[in-house]
């Protein structure tokens, strides 16, 4: 059938079975929204800004495993986007963003809204792609949609000329693709799986290290089969909370700067280390010589650059995690016996009562973290939690009750603040029946802010929670322990009325001095189902503990700060 | 870590910006490239990329996997040794010794490519050990002008 290439991009979306596009048009993309116009096949949703409709396309593909699809402009409008993608990129989170360019004939010439878009997209993207002609752009989103999702997911980026968009040309979309280029390695070596199974059943202080691979792979629950069946004791890195349900005895939590102390410990102590899907990042490991000193270490992952790119790796898998998993589960129950770990699992317990996650609670003011397992207990698994960055988001990975893989929807590798409040919107869109909340700061709230115009009027209620400590937390918290409270430019005291500004985009607002207040605010945001935004006023000083500091080793952590 | 040289092949998809891609994987990364050539392979669609390179280990294995991971790369050939050959050209003063520099240059695979009124011009080809020996032996020529072609390899077998 012939079309035109923005017809094409319509035709592309129906097939690949979009349902929600966010975006912001303008001068090189205009075609393209004339057609949306047009059509009923998906929702589009108008975010305030570039950066939150691809924030809001990731954080729907967060919540789901589905491509999150994001429209901008040419020039201003995609390095806005940029942020965006650098985010899903870090993050390995599959979306497309599709962005207007200036016509062919005046590429190069520094036209109006000209911007070399694939040069800057190049390293913050799996893939990018010029589109030439609409010849090509039937193969081109098809191969968008299908590097975005498969392999080590990420980010693909298509740069589409305005001519191009209203070129005619006979659409011929792929029902199958095959790149000879690209070929991702999903079976993972049989004898190497057999012998990691041996090394399992012979190791006598074994951990697992679980990361987001096992999210983006779907692979939750034989991960939980293989943990229940080996009893061996597990960490999560901050990607991967709620592969483990919270209460599950064998897991011992986050591992890493702020991680607990117990995993640290278990990482530190292992003989051997199963890590599934994670990437040794230097927030997780610390001083890499002395990450895992006395253990060997299992590594599976479908990336082969991510295997030894930091820390020798014992027994490399290059695969998919569930087809590795299926594989690797029946040969380990031959030979397991979990009682074999059990003098381990004494040690780290005892750990966990030396040196257990708390917090000082207090009832002269609100402490952050009461805050977060008050949010745990009243909706628990009815909720999908976002955070932006800082103090908040480290508490809400220790202490909120995560159950399910993909509830937990946070910037881990670039630590994007802003991110939340936009993803959030994604995520509400994503899952209708589940309640989208927001950890956030005063520092990063402002950072998109704009989108609560956005979720007002798509009426995609979004629970914004603001931890608000008049500071850039996080900062301070350095400032604090390792610049001698020199506080520069962490104070936040001015701020903006959050309640007004909530209401003045027609959301509703609360502002909240105790924990009673908190409870009324929340039970009322919930019923009333609307975007809202709770600001707590809570305890200034507090700090996120325990702590790693920054190039420092697993096993020596600040437990407590002291003035 | 020991630092080590390799030299590195990679053919990829000839399209938009496919050099860019790999250049920019190197200077992203902070990897090092000493030499690159890059030409298309006849009737393939595809180009030859052969990069000489700098690392230890742990690098060189970086750059492999990171270039394999590239969409467009089909195939990364990397072997401790490869048949390894460069071409240099050289300009020298016409009043140096003709007959000198012919007799250098023909030791290194090669011969006078030009002579005019002012200069006359050489060219060489041979392994990247012999190439540095033939510049340094060259200097009492008073070259005065030098274009390496950079390296380029193919596999033994
Ligand atoms: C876009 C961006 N700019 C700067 C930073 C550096 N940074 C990390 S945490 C942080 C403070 C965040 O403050 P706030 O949002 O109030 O959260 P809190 O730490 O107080 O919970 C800053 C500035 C960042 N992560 N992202």
């Amino acid at each position: 059938m012939e079309m035109t290439g923005a017809q094409m991009v319509i035709e592309a979306m129906k097939l690949e079975g979009v349902d929600t596009v966010f975006g912001y048009p303008g001068g090189a993309i205009m075609n393209v929204y004339d057609e949306i116009y047009k059509q009923k096949e998906f929702r589009h949703i108008l975010t305030r800004h570039e950066q939150a409709a691809v924030h809001a396309a990731d954080g729907y593909a967060r919540a789901t495993g589905k491509v999150g699809v994001a429209f901008v402009t040419s020039g201003p409008g995609f390095t806005n986007a940029v942020t965006g993608l650098a985010t899903a990129y870090m993050d390995s989170v599959p979306i497309v963003v599709v962005s207007g360019q200036v016509p062919i004939s005046l590429i190069g010439t520094d036209a109006f809204q000209e911007i070399d878009a694939t040069g800057i997209s190049r390293s913050c993207t799996k893939h990018n792609f010029l589109v030439r002609s609409a010849k090509e752009l039937p193969r081109i989103l098809k191969e968008a949609f299908y590097l975005a999702a498969s392999g080590r997911p990420g980010p693909v980026h298509v740069d589409i000329p305005k001519d191009v968009t209203a070129e005619t040309a006979k659409f011929d979309y792929p029902a199958r693709i095959d790149i000879p280029t690209y070929r991702p390695t999903t079976k993972g070596n049989l004898r190497q799986i057999k012998k990691a199974a041996e090394v399992i059943c012979k190791a006598k202080r074994p951990v697992f290290y679980l990361g987001g691979g096992i999210v983006h792979s779907n692979s939750a629950e034989l991960v939980r089969e293989l943990v229940a069946e080996t009893k061996i004791p597990a960490v999560e890195t901050l990607m991967a909370r709620g592969v483990l349900e919270h209460d599950n005895p064998l897991l011992l939590g986050m591992v890493g700067m702020h991680g607990s102390y117990q995993a640290n410990m278990a990482m530190s102590e292992a003989d051997l280390m199963i890590a599934l899907g994670p990437r040794f990042d230097d927030r997780v490991t610390g001083k890499v010589s002395e990450f895992g000193k006395h253990a060997k270490i299992i590594h599976v992952d479908i990336d082969p650059s991510s295997i030894g790119k930091l820390v020798d790796v014992d027994y490399p898998i290059v695969g998919d995690l569930k087809e590795v998993l299926e594989v690797m589960i029946p040969k380990v129950k031959e030979c397991v016996d979990p009682d074999r770990y059990q003098a381990w699992r004494d040690i780290l317990k005892r750990y966990n009562e030396i040196h257990p996650l708390a917090y000082e609670d207090s009832d002269k003011v609100i402490k952050p973290q009461w805050v977060i397992e008050r949010v745990g207990q009243v909706l628990g698994d009815k909720a999908v939690i976002s955070t932006d960055v800082g103090q908040h988001q480290m508490w809400t990975a220790q202490f909120y009750p995560f159950s399910f893989p993909r509830q937990f929807v946070t910037s881990g590798g670039l630590g994007t603040m802003g991110f939340g409040f936009p993803a959030a919107v994604g995520v509400k869109r994503a899952c209708p029946d589940k309640i989208s909340v927001n950890f956030t700061g005063d520092g990063s709230i402002l950072m998109n802010i704009q989108e609560l115009v956005t979720a007002v009027e798509s009426r995609l209620p979004v629970i914004n929670i603001v931890l608000n400590n008049h500071y850039l937390g996080m900062v301070r918290q350095w400032q604090t322990f390792f610049y001698e409270k020199r506080y520069a430019e962490t104070d936040l005291s001015f701020q903006p009325d959050f309640v007004r500004l909530a209401e003045a985009c027609g959301g509703i607002g609360y502002r909240v001095e105790t924990k009673e207040e908190f409870d009324e605010a929340l039970n009322d945001a919930i019923e009333k189902g609307v975007v809202a935004m709770i600001d707590v006023i809570v305890d200034r000083e507090e700090n996120v503990l325990p702590m790693v500091p920054s190039g420092g080793t697993l096993y020596n952590m600040l437990l407590e700060y002291k003035d | 870590m020991k630092v080590e040289r390799r030299v590195i092949s990679v053919i990829v998809q000839n399209e938009h910006s496919v050099l860019s891609r790999i250049t920019g994987l190197f200077a992203a990364r902070g990897y090092n490239i000493e030499t690159l050539t890059v030409a298309p392979i006849p009737e393939s669609g595809m180009s030859r990329l052969t990069i000489e390179t700098r690392g230890n280990v742990r690098v060189i294995e970086q750059i492999i996997k990171q270039l394999h991971k590239l969409i467009p790369t089909y195939k990364v050939i990397e072997h401790e040794e490869m048949i390894e050959k460069e071409m240099v050209m050289m300009k020298f003063p016409i009043n140096e010794s003709l007959s000198n520099i012919q007799a250098l240059c023909e030791a290194y695979n090669g011969g006078i490519a030009n002579v005019s009124s002012q200069h006359i011009i050489t060219m060489i080809a041979d392994e990247p050990k012999r190439v540095r020996h033939f510049i340094e032996a060259a200097q009492r020529f008073h070259p005065i002008e030098i274009v390496r072609g950079g390296v380029v390899a193919m596999e033994r077998e």
